[in-house]
């Protein structure tokens, strides 16, 4: 009975185990550490804080890059390399903007914001067009950008490492004052239902997944690959514009080296992580953002046991060898023959007694 | 003269989640002896052919092979216990060379010796007469020699039975003549050769004893003589065949007063000639023509699959493009493709997500369709096709053949088409599927709704077609109507026949 439960979480197992398991590994390494507190921050702001918020907290730019990039993979089965160096040129624009008035309101924000998306939109379709229209693969149309991009980003601000200082920005990275949950959460919430509320109200998901498993059918049944393929390049390029201007919020300053740097491996693993597959296909979004978590709370564990930033990878490594090799369908097909093993066995028990 | 035998399977039972695939199942194969394996879709033969070739584990029963119980692990060990299968797909290399083909993945050491392939594949190719030579590319032989290639590569492993699964479907009448006289050859060398095949003549043609299945169980094993061809379909199906063959096609001098619906002048495609073509409503014709005759190129550019490069159509009198699939459906017309794994399923979505897909694309982007709707149009069809599937909810990929193409008809059913062009709907599925969608056929004829079947069984096109369109060399021949309409006169203008 508890078996069957299990195999229903389908996709989503091995994100939940393997999350299960982090939780369950740090209560016992140390009971208190996912004890949340209460306390006022430097603006004066009841808050939580601890652990937990902190790893929820810090996964968010990840969070909102997997969701876009779980719909990439899904649409072309390939991954866009370039998204790191996307948010940089986003950032740098929205700090652009922010810096080109003497002050810094509500509207400047939500132009500048508005700016970050509708260019990382265009690199976006820049990226869909290489591989929907020419057909190149996503990882090497993508590369293109991901050599040039912090380049480009280099060259928005003048190549100067330009600081925001704004209550409205600051709010945007860490709190809103009366609200005791870190902003980037809520954000990761509102992306999280504006997908939720775009798989309900389009058919997105039933042509994504079309396209992603096959491309013929889905053409000779009068879907648009083309479009689609582009469509997911597009959004992940507001996906992009959102992680960038959150990474830029928090530090308040726009350092076009070193913002999310890398992220876009830790993106493509959160995808793989959460059981989607890296060919295409079948998608949950859900799995992916767990997976981003998983990936997060990995690396704070790490660094709570005091391991050096630069043994870290190491170690994320290893844990991330045995997550994929578990979730992989060899492992899976002779688990599910244990399984199958064990429920005979207790049938027959029972038909003996 | 119970040393003959060669195999034998005794109550095998394999259980799938929610069903009895094979319930006591007894099959016998004799040494020098051509089995014909029976059965509808979903009657159990593709899962004991699985179980003797270790692809699935049995959960009861015995194998015998050669008087001692064997149990097989894997395909692997089933050819090395000398049991061999080919598949309706070839699954040779086309890009590797016929000689490394029948030794990929047998190689004793690291080193190919290509020489020596070449020359042990020529010697056995030659015994075997097959029209092949070891140096040349898998992919230049015809698929019919592909086939014999496969079925080479299994002789020369030393296989005393030999399965072939649906080995004619993709042959015209000539290479299955070739492939019949290799069987017999391979027969008399005291092979035992397991025939699994829907088309009926061929069983008699060739086979000596036949073992039917129906739903997971054996009905029988009859010697060939004894079991007349109508008998056969009877027991396959647990009917009798006159309950179902009691439709009636519509007259084509009625058809010919209704109007015209759609209309094509000089159209042609990247893959098809200029040709013109027209339809009336209510009206089922067909294609016909050998196999690259242009049949199915020319239906496609009807629905736009391919690049369409010119003509003027008319759908309803009035003139529309159509250059899409898109387009095609917006003026209602529907296309079940060919090829259906490549062209039709999406595998891993589900039968549901599969039926509601034509008609969401129609809706458009913006209005989806809700999930209880679509799991009601899902229901709807599941039951008027009787479709067999756990549930809506199982991925298509995992019904059998029939079933697949039920779940691809309900699709396009669902869009409620003026039009329908259905290019094979009936290959590598059970007679009484076939059946079902010859009725269902007529019955959207007479629903009014205009229908193209093709399918490579002219006795099929003669009973549901009252128009008949011959192509050859991508040319269109002839135009056969009522009294016409008969094999004679169809293989006559096939072949061109004044000359």
């Amino acid at each position: 009975m508890k078996l069957k439960k299990f195999n229903g979480l389908g996709q989503l197992t091995i994100p939940v185990i393997a999350i299960a398991l982090l939780v369950i590994f740090n209560l016992i390494r140390d009971p208190g550490f996912f004890s949340i507190g209460i306390m006022h921050n430097n603006d004066g702001n009841v808050v939580l804080a601890g652990n937990l918020i902190s790893i929820i907290n810090g996964a968010s730019e990840l969070a909102v890059l997997a969701m876009g990039m779980t719909l990439v993979t899904a649409a072309c089965g390939g991954q866009d390399i370039s998204v790191g160096a996307a948010a940089a040129i986003a950032g740098s624009v929205f700090v652009k903007v922010l810096k080109s008035g003497n002050s810094i309101s509500g509207g400047t924000v939500l132009l500048a914001f508005l700016l970050a998306c509708i260019v990382a939109m265009i690199f976006g379709s820049f990226n869909g067009t290489l591989v929907a229209v020419f057909k190149i693969q996503p990882m090497i149309a993508t590369l293109i950008l991901y050599t040039c991009g912090r380049s480009i980003a280099y060259w928005i601000n003048g190549g100067a490492t330009p600081t925001v200082n704004s209550p409205i920005i600051n709010a945007i990275g860490s709190f809103i004052p009366g609200v005791p949950i870190p902003t980037p959460v809520l954000i990761v919430v509102c992306m999280a239902i504006i997908f939720k509320l775009l798989f309900k109200f389009t058919s997105l998901e039933l042509f994504t997944q079309s396209v992603g498993i096959n491309g013929s059918a889905a053409r000779l049944n009068g879907i648009n690959a083309t479009f689609i393929k582009l469509l997911s390049f597009i959004i992940l390029g507001v996906c992009v514009a959102v992680a960038g201007s959150i990474g830029v919020s928090r530090l308040g300053l726009i350092n076009h080296e070193t913002l999310l740097i890398d992220i876009e491996m830790d993106t493509i693993l959160a995808v793989a992580i959460g059981g989607n597959s890296l060919g295409g296909g079948k998608f949950k979004i859900s799995g992916s953002i767990i997976g981003a978590y998983v990936i997060q709370m990995l690396t704070i564990t790490l660094y709570a046991m005091k391991v050096s930033s630069t043994d870290v990878k190491a170690y994320k490594a290893i844990v991330i060898i045995l997550l994929v090799v578990i979730g992989s369908p060899v492992v899976k097909k002779w688990f599910n023959k244990v399984i199958d093993r064990m429920k005979n066995k207790s049938v027959a028990a029972q038909k003996g007694v | 003269m119970p040393n003959d035998e060669l195999l034998k399977m005794r109550h095998i039972e394999k259980r799938f989640p929610g069903v009895l695939a094979l319930h006591n199942v007894d099959f016998t194969l004799r040494k020098g002896e051509i089995h014909a394996l029976m059965g509808e879709n979903g009657a159990g033969k593709s899962t004991l052919i699985k179980v003797l070739t270790g692809v699935y584990q049995m959960e009861d029963g015995e194998i015998t092979l050669e008087d001692k119980a064997v149990v097989i692990h894997s395909p692997q060990d089933a050819a090395n216990k000398g049991i061999s299968t080919v598949y309706q797909e070839i699954t040779l290399c086309p890009n590797l060379t016929v000689a490394e083909n029948m030794y990929i993945g047998r190689e004793d050491s690291v080193w190919i010796k290509h020489k020596d392939y070449e020359k042990k594949a020529n010697e056995i190719l030659n015994k075997l007469g097959i029209p092949a030579r070891g140096t040349q590319m898998l992919g230049s032989c015809s698929l019919a020699v592909q086939q014999m290639v496969a079925i080479a590569r299994a002789v020369d492993m030393k296989c005393k039975v030999l399965i072939l699964d649906e080995p004619t479907s993709s042959l015209d009448d000539k290479e299955v003549n070739m492939l019949f006289d290799l069987m017999r050859d391979l027969k008399a060398q005291g092979v035992g050769i397991i025939f699994v095949t829907h088309f009926l003549e061929q069983v008699y043609e060739v086979s000596d004893r036949i073992t039917v299945l129906r739903n997971g169980e054996l009905v029988g094993e009859y010697l060939c003589e004894e079991l007349p061809q109508v008998e056969l379909v009877a027991k396959m199906m647990g009917k009798e065949l006159d309950e179902l063959s009691d439709f009636e096609k519509s007259e084509s001098s009625k058809v010919n007063e209704k109007e015209v619906f759609y209309e094509a002048k000089d159209l042609s495609s990247s893959e098809a000639l200029a040709f013109d073509f027209q339809i009336r409503k209510g009206e089922v014709n067909g294609f016909t023509g050998l196999l690259g005759s242009g049949r199915s190129e020319s239906v496609r550019a009807i629905f736009g699959a391919d690049k369409v490069t010119g003509g003027h159509i008319k759908v309803n009198g009035k003139d529309v493009k159509i250059t899409k699939p898109v387009e095609a459906m917006k003026n209602g017309i529907g296309y079940l493709a060919e090829d259906r794994k490549r062209d039709g399923i999406i595998a891993e979505l589900s039968v549901r997500e599969n039926i509601i897909l034509a008609l969401q694309v129609m809706n458009g982007f913006f209005k989806p369709i809700s999930r209880s709707e679509a799991e009601s149009f899902a229901d709807e069809y599941i039951k008027v096709l009787n479709i067999k599937t756990a549930s809506r909810e199982t991925p298509v990929g995992s019904l059998s053949g029939g079933n697949q193409q039920k779940v691809i008809l309900a699709r396009w059913l669902l869009t409620h088409p003026d039009y329908l062009i259905l290019d094979e709907p009936t290959r590598g599925i059970d007679v009484g599927t076939k059946l079902e969608i010859q009725k269902l056929v007529l019955k959207l004829a007479s629903e009014g709704v205009s229908v193209t079947f093709i399918s490579s069984e002219v006795e099929e096109m003669l009973r549901t077609c009252s128009r008949l369109i011959v192509m050859r060399d991508r040319h269109i021949v002839g135009e056969l109507t009522g009294s016409q309409l008969n094999q004679a006169e169809v293989m006559k203008t096939i072949a061109g026949g004044e000359g």
